[in-house]
């Protein structure tokens, strides 16, 4: 789950990470009056959407007065903010965050992600500040430097001293470092992150270490352990028919194609969107019914596939384990009768009671075409989709 | 001594969570399996000592349960909130195998898990798994095991349900199986691919291999990488994902490209530089694994 920068800089402010001052804010008068409130001679008004690459795409202005911030919060907010991460409709920007302006002395990178290979939480620091860490990666993965933490020591001060001198961080503000490395790692693990990104880290004029930056990535697991997190979900920035789905315990994913894909087990899920592609079709979604898949969330789950209005033909493909065959096809029957099915509908069932389940479709006197494996039902769908 | 691979008919199974729903259902599934009754012998569920599921007494602990029925291998339905401590428990009592199937633990407790487990005896099967099936032996987890045939082909993979479309593909074909594993779909994990490639290739009982990956992580390279150096028996691949857009998460937690890594594309063409006789169709593992046999 993200949350918005400025709930990211709470999070991080608890765990003495110094950030500028600033107010979130949700109209162009909360802007103005939160300038005020803030003080100063420059503030920066930054669109809060999910996705990064704000600056890029006119989302961050920088103003020297009131009057100069109100007219940065009336261009930003309401905006369809188009970076390289939403797509090309792009988010449209609800919410602003207001700070105080920062005399930069020097940028950097600091991220914090989960070592699969590894299986420890890894710290990743860099002098390339306020650039994506991919390209860094890509073009000079010499300056990111990597320090994998042992869960039982925590971050020692000798580790973050290393990789701060290593990146550049001057003698002198060093202890500050230290502060926001350890207090960085601390959140990760006692908020159950999978990433979390301070990108710039900067140093000030003033030699002060700030984190103008925040952005976490919380594992959706361990929610329930994390209610002040789940409190700064934002559904305005996720898709409505994924919040839908997750009602229901589906896992549902909107993609852009046109045939819809109702399967059980996320592994097979995403073999037959493979199989629909590589037959010349393209997937409009991916959908796990999961293994104890019940008639009401069949039918959840078609009436989720039929909001998409682009959707021209659905594939149902269960390899029936524990869950029997006839109990699937009776459940596909009644969804497709309850849903009142328009789009031609191609099954494919395997596994126990197979024989069972075709015969309850193929007496339903719905218009279903059965697939006979995989390949049958992905070639079949995909002609029914062209029509 | 290891026969097949990891589990055999001789193997001693005990339940942790076997009264849950869950845990009684595939318990229940597992005993009627092949040699079943004679392999699952206890349950462990804290406070429940003393009662008994199916005829399968049920112990306080791991402790208990090992010392009375002789049990070296658990297998974990633990709600995802209590299974983590509940593989601390199998590794603290020495146990030779722990196949967790739970779904939905925390990423931080399987850290946790994992570091306490350096320096143990321990092997980890999952979390998120189907389990691993010996056929006309032994099953030890929540596939259906009618669609298994007593052969010479392992299956690895990260996925439940594709594992069970490439075994019904191999047993469709006359293609019988020496073990199927599962190794789970999170992140944070106990045997890999590569483990499991080891195991098959060292393993008599064993002529070719089917492996099933997906996007997420690196571990189908890295188990590629050695098979080009290693493996002596052939090797089919599937990577499931390749339509998946990046930064999603693909239901299984540990199934999503970011920042660039983890792409099936990538995976697929080092598997292919490898000598992996790769497919991008799902629907023709197990005919893959047929010609590659022919030679």
């Amino acid at each position: 789950m993200k949350i918005h920068e400025y709930q990211g800089k709470e999070i991080l402010r608890q765990f003495g990470v110094s950030t500028p001052r600033g107010v979130a804010c949700f109209s162009v008068d909360e802007a103005v009056e939160a300038a005020r409130q803030l003080g100063g001679d420059v503030w920066v008004v930054k669109a809060q959407i999910h996705a990064g690459g704000r600056g890029k795409g006119g989302g961050v202005k920088v103003a020297r007065s009131p009057e100069e911030v109100r007219r940065a919060a009336r261009q930003i907010l309401g905006m369809h903010l188009v970076t390289h991460q939403t797509g090309a409709e792009g988010q449209v920007v609800r919410r602003l965050l207001i700070e105080q302006g920062a005399q930069i002395s020097r940028e950097f990178y600091l991220g914090m992600v989960i070592d699969r290979s590894r299986q420890r939480v890894v710290l990743l620091a860099s002098s390339e500040g306020g650039m994506e860490i991919e390209e860094v990666a890509a073009h000079t993965p010499e300056k990111i430097y990597k320090v994998w933490i042992d869960p039982q020591k925590g971050l020692i001060d000798a580790e973050s001293d290393e990789v701060s001198r290593k990146i550049g961080i001057p003698p002198a503000a060093l202890a500050q470092a230290r502060t926001v490395l350890q207090g960085l790692y601390r959140a990760f693990v006692d908020k159950d992150a999978m990433l979390a990104e301070i990108n710039p880290l900067v140093l000030t004029a003033d030699g002060r270490v700030l984190a103008l930056d925040a952005k976490f990535n919380f594992d959706s697991n361990a929610l329930y352990r994390h209610p002040e997190i789940v409190a700064m979900r934002d559904l305005d920035e996720e898709d409505p028919a994924e919040i839908e789905a997750s009602k229901f315990d589906l896992s549902y994913i909107s993609l852009d194609g046109d045939i819809g894909c109702l399967v059980n087990g996320a592994g097979l899920a995403m073999a037959t969107m493979d199989i629909i592609k590589l037959y010349g079709g393209s997937p409009a979604n991916f959908l796990d019914v999961g293994g104890g898949a019940s008639r009401e969330k069949v039918t959840e789950a078609f009436k989720l596939m039929l909001r998409n209005p682009k959707l021209k033909a659905i594939l149902v493909n269960i390899f029936g384990g524990i869950m029997r065959c006839d109990v699937i096809a009776e459940g596909v029957v009644a969804a497709a009768r309850e849903a009142d099915l328009k789009v031609p509908l191609v099954v494919r069932l395997e596994g126990t009671n197979v024989e069972l389940g075709k015969k309850i479709l193929a007496e339903s006197g719905l218009p279903i075409i059965s697939g006979s494996d995989m390949a049958d039902a992905a070639e079949k769908v995909v002609a029914a989709a062209r029509g | 001594m290891i026969v097949s691979i990891l589990i055999d008919k001789n193997t001693r199974v005990m339940t942790q969570g076997m009264t849950g729903k869950v845990g009684q259902f595939h318990t229940a599934n597992c005993k009627a399996y092949a040699n079943g009754a004679a392999c699952f012998v206890a349950g462990v569920t804290p406070g429940k000592a003393g009662l008994s599921y199916e005829g399968i007494p049920v112990y306080d602990s791991v402790v208990d349960a090992k010392a009375q029925s002789g049990a070296t291998v658990s297998v974990i339905y633990v709600p995802p909130a209590y299974a983590a401590a509940a593989i601390d428990e199998a590794v603290e009592a020495g146990l030779d195998l722990v196949i967790c199937i739970t779904e939905g633990i925390p990423v931080h407790d399987m850290l946790r898990t994992r570091y306490n487990m350096l320096g143990k005896k321990t092997l980890l099967i999952g979390p998120n798994c189907p389990g691993l099936i010996t056929p006309d032996e032994i099953k030890i987890g929540i596939m259906p095991g009618h669609i298994h045939r007593k052969g010479r082909i392992g299956v690895v993979s990260r996925s439940g349900t594709l594992t069970y479309e490439a075994v019904g593909q191999l047993t469709a074909l006359g293609l019988g199986q020496s073990s199927c594993v599962g190794i789970g779909g999170d992140p944070i994990n106990g045997l890999k691919h590569l483990d499991v490639m080891k195991l098959f290739n060292s393993d008599p009982e064993t002529d070719a291999v089917i492996m099933v990956g997906e996007i997420g992580g690196s571990d189908e390279e890295e188990c590629a990488r050695w098979i080009k150096g290693n493996m002596r028996k052939p090797v089919v691949g599937f990577i499931a994902g390749i339509t998946a857009p990046p930064g999603k998460r693909m239901g299984h937690a540990g199934a999503i490209i970011s920042g660039g890594q983890g792409g099936a594309e990538t995976k697929l063409a080092v598997m292919e530089e490898c000598g992996i006789h790769i497919t991008r169709n799902p629907a023709e593992m197990g005919r893959v694994m047929q010609q590659v046999l022919k030679g």
